[in-house]
């Protein structure tokens, strides 16, 4: 097991350094010039090649990406001179806009994009799940037809549909919730939820949809296995039968799908924290995008694709625990 | 596709495997329903510039005398400027006309959602199949790839691509960013399928009997893999609507003036207080579109593809 969870973990950073080798190749081949933009308009010729090499761009390409690379495991000094800065582990570099550390930008926004991503899968786990054996158990009657007509229809809305809808409804018309406004949790639990309730809600109702209709077919798979019989046969309650036996085995495919929502959703929901206006790493990187900050975008893409790699790697290793016939 | 053959009557006893899926198909109604709206939003995005030419607009044109310039720019006339003169009403502020721009919006969705399907069957189709009937170190790069790309947080690179490269066709420059990232999906479903393929009776018969590696995959495994596929393929194309959709809305997609639903969605955000057909108007059509082939995507997977899927 261990021997294994080591294996994967050098998996998970080849995957991280093959992830940011591609990111860095697009955004600093592509034509554009940090150093031009940050020279202004009339520049001179010296102070162009200066801020440069301050900048570190007159190295070759594979050189810039080693240093950003080392950097993150040891830290580094970005600049020279009077201007060098020191940057301790872990490095993601300095914002071009505003000389912030990457890292620093990233961890000061990550709250509300995991408030908003965990809030919402509670949510959509407890909709969608509910709903999907739901339907299951009662296979082939109006319930499963109403709840399955029900999810294809909500997970075809677009999200900015869903939320634009809730906004008019429970903000404009009913007046029930205030517009969101990110407080953090420390400050006031109950605040922060009842300001996040609308785009947990939002995002909730499309993931629902589908984990839903898929896990009324993992669900309905599970209930006609032989063990299943076996278990009912024995004389176990129906109840039992169904929670222990069914939902277990029935509940191990969502669990990759859960892994992979997930992870994508913890750094940033771009849409949604755009739609609501909430502060978090999808709006950070919006912005980034909008002023041509490189550190923070690679910042971004490689904090998600963490995200995204290690959701993976702890759902296999939850699938030991929930699934008696995995073994490492 | 656009044709259904009609119920056959009787036991359709000794009619091929797509003759019955065909039956199948037919006998139901959401399939009946579904195909007809996509046959209509596929028609409306063939014929566009027709279809714009006999309601007297082009997308690209202001017509001054539909808004009230007084309220803001508000159209004038009940449920945004909905008349004979606009069949679908009109944008506030400009007063382009709303049946010309869905019309043309849906040209532009549609063809990039569609190529990009078609680039991301053919891609992950021939990954699928190498990985699977080589296997060795064909099919460990080719998984190792696979892993890698499903890894990158496509949503966010996507976006990223698309606002880097400013002087790119956009139409192209989409298509392709968005077949980059969906192949892994279909690439495993078909290796999977020829991994159980490869060692039945009749591909060992078609090998004895001297046939190439190239005529076994095209051959045999093919027709075996295709009706996963084209389950699979009906099944990520509401996504591919949504992707294209959700990049214009972001606006990082096609540039105004050109339409699309999900730029005109996104415009229409800020009026939907004053002005909420306009932001009806494309919604629906998106929804309706991405609800259709999902419909049709279930009932051929359930057809095609009994296994996966529901029970």
């Amino acid at each position: 097991m261990i021997l294994y969870i080591g294996r994967r973990l050098l998996g998970v950073i080849g995957v991280l350094i093959a992830i940011a080798a591609v990111t860095f190749t697009i955004f600093y081949v592509l034509p554009s010039d940090p150093a031009a933009a940050a020279c202004g308009k009339s520049c001179s010729t010296e102070r162009l090649t200066a801020i440069r090499a301050h900048m570190g761009l007159d190295q070759p390409l594979w050189r810039q990406f080693a240093d950003f690379v080392t950097g993150i495991f040891t830290g580094r000094t970005v600049g020279s001179g009077q201007y060098a800065l020191h940057c301790d582990f872990p490095c993601l570099g300095y914002s071009y806009e505003n000389s912030q550390a990457v890292w620093d930008l990233l961890m000061d926004r990550l709250p509300v994009s995991a408030s908003l991503a965990l809030g919402a899968a509670v949510l959509w786990l407890l909709l969608g799940l509910t709903a999907g054996v739901t339907a299951a158990l009662h296979k082939d009657t109006l319930t499963d037809r109403a709840l399955m007509v029900g999810a294809v229809a909500a997970a075809s809305l677009p999200v900015y549909f869903t939320s634009m809808m809730l906004i008019y409804g429970l903000i404009r018309v009913a007046g029930l919730l205030p517009y969101p406004q990110y407080v953090p949790f420390g400050h006031d639990p109950l605040d922060w939820a009842s300001n996040l309730l609308l785009p947990w809600l939002a995002l909730a109702v499309l993931y629902a949809a589908m984990y839903a209709r898929q896990s009324r077919n993992s669900m309905i798979e599970t209930m006609a296995e032989p063990y299943i019989r076996t278990a009912r046969a024995k004389g176990l309650p129906r109840r039992t039968v169904v929670v222990k036996h069914g939902l277990r085995a029935g509940m191990t495919p969502i669990l990759t799908l859960f892994g992979m929502d997930l992870g994508g959703l913890l750094a940033g929901a771009v849409i949604t924290e755009s739609i609501f206006g909430l502060p978090g790493i999808g709006r950070l990187f919006y912005g980034a995008l909008s002023t041509g900050d490189q550190p923070v975008i690679l910042g971004v893409t490689l904090l998600a694709a963490a995200f995204i790699v290690v959701a993976n790697l702890a759902v296999d290793l939850l699938y030991a625990v929930v699934d008696p016939r995995v073994r490492y | 596709m656009t044709t259904i053959t009609p119920p056959a009557a009787g036991v359709p006893s000794g009619s091929g495997p797509w003759r019955l899926a065909r039956t199948e198909l037919g006998r139901r109604a959401s399939v009946r329903i579904s195909l007809l709206v996509v046959a209509l939003f596929l028609l409306m995005a063939a014929g566009a510039p027709l279809l714009s030419s006999l309601a007297g607009w082009t997308p690209e044109e202001f017509d001054k005398s539909a808004v009230d310039p007084y309220l803001g720019g508000q159209p004038l006339g009940p449920l945004g400027g909905i008349s004979a003169d606009h069949w679908l009403g009109v944008e506030p502020v400009t007063g382009r006309d709303l049946f010309a721009r869905v019309v043309h919006g849906a040209q532009v969705s549609l063809l990039i959602a569609l190529t990009a399907t078609a680039i991301v069957v053919v891609a992950g189709t021939a990954a699928g199949i190498a990985a699977g009937y080589f296997g060795g170190r064909t099919d460990t790069v080719l998984s190792r790839l696979m892993d890698l790309t499903m890894s990158f947080p496509s949503l966010i690179f996507m976006i990223a691509m698309m606002s880097v490269a400013k002087d790119v066709n956009r139409i192209v420059l989409m298509t392709a960013v968005i077949g980059l990232f969906g192949w892994p999906g279909i690439a495993r479903v078909v290796r999977g399928q020829t991994l159980s393929l490869k060692h039945r009776e009749y591909v060992d018969a078609a090998r004895v009997s001297g046939s190439g590696p190239w005529r076994i995959l095209t051959r045999d495994i093919l027709p075996g893999v295709l009706g996963p596929v084209i389950a699979y393929t009906t099944l990520i194309i509401p996504g591919m609507i949504a992707t294209e959709a959700a990049l214009s809305y972001l606006g990082v997609g096609v540039r105004p003036p050109t339409p699309s639903w999900g730029q005109m969605i996104a415009e229409s955000v800020a009026f939907y207080d004053t002005d909420p057909m306009y932001f009806v108007i494309p919604s629906t059509c998106l929804f309706l579109t991405v609800l259709a082939f999902t419909l049709l995507g279930d009932a051929l997977r359930d057809v095609l593809d009994p296994r996966s899927g529901r029970a």
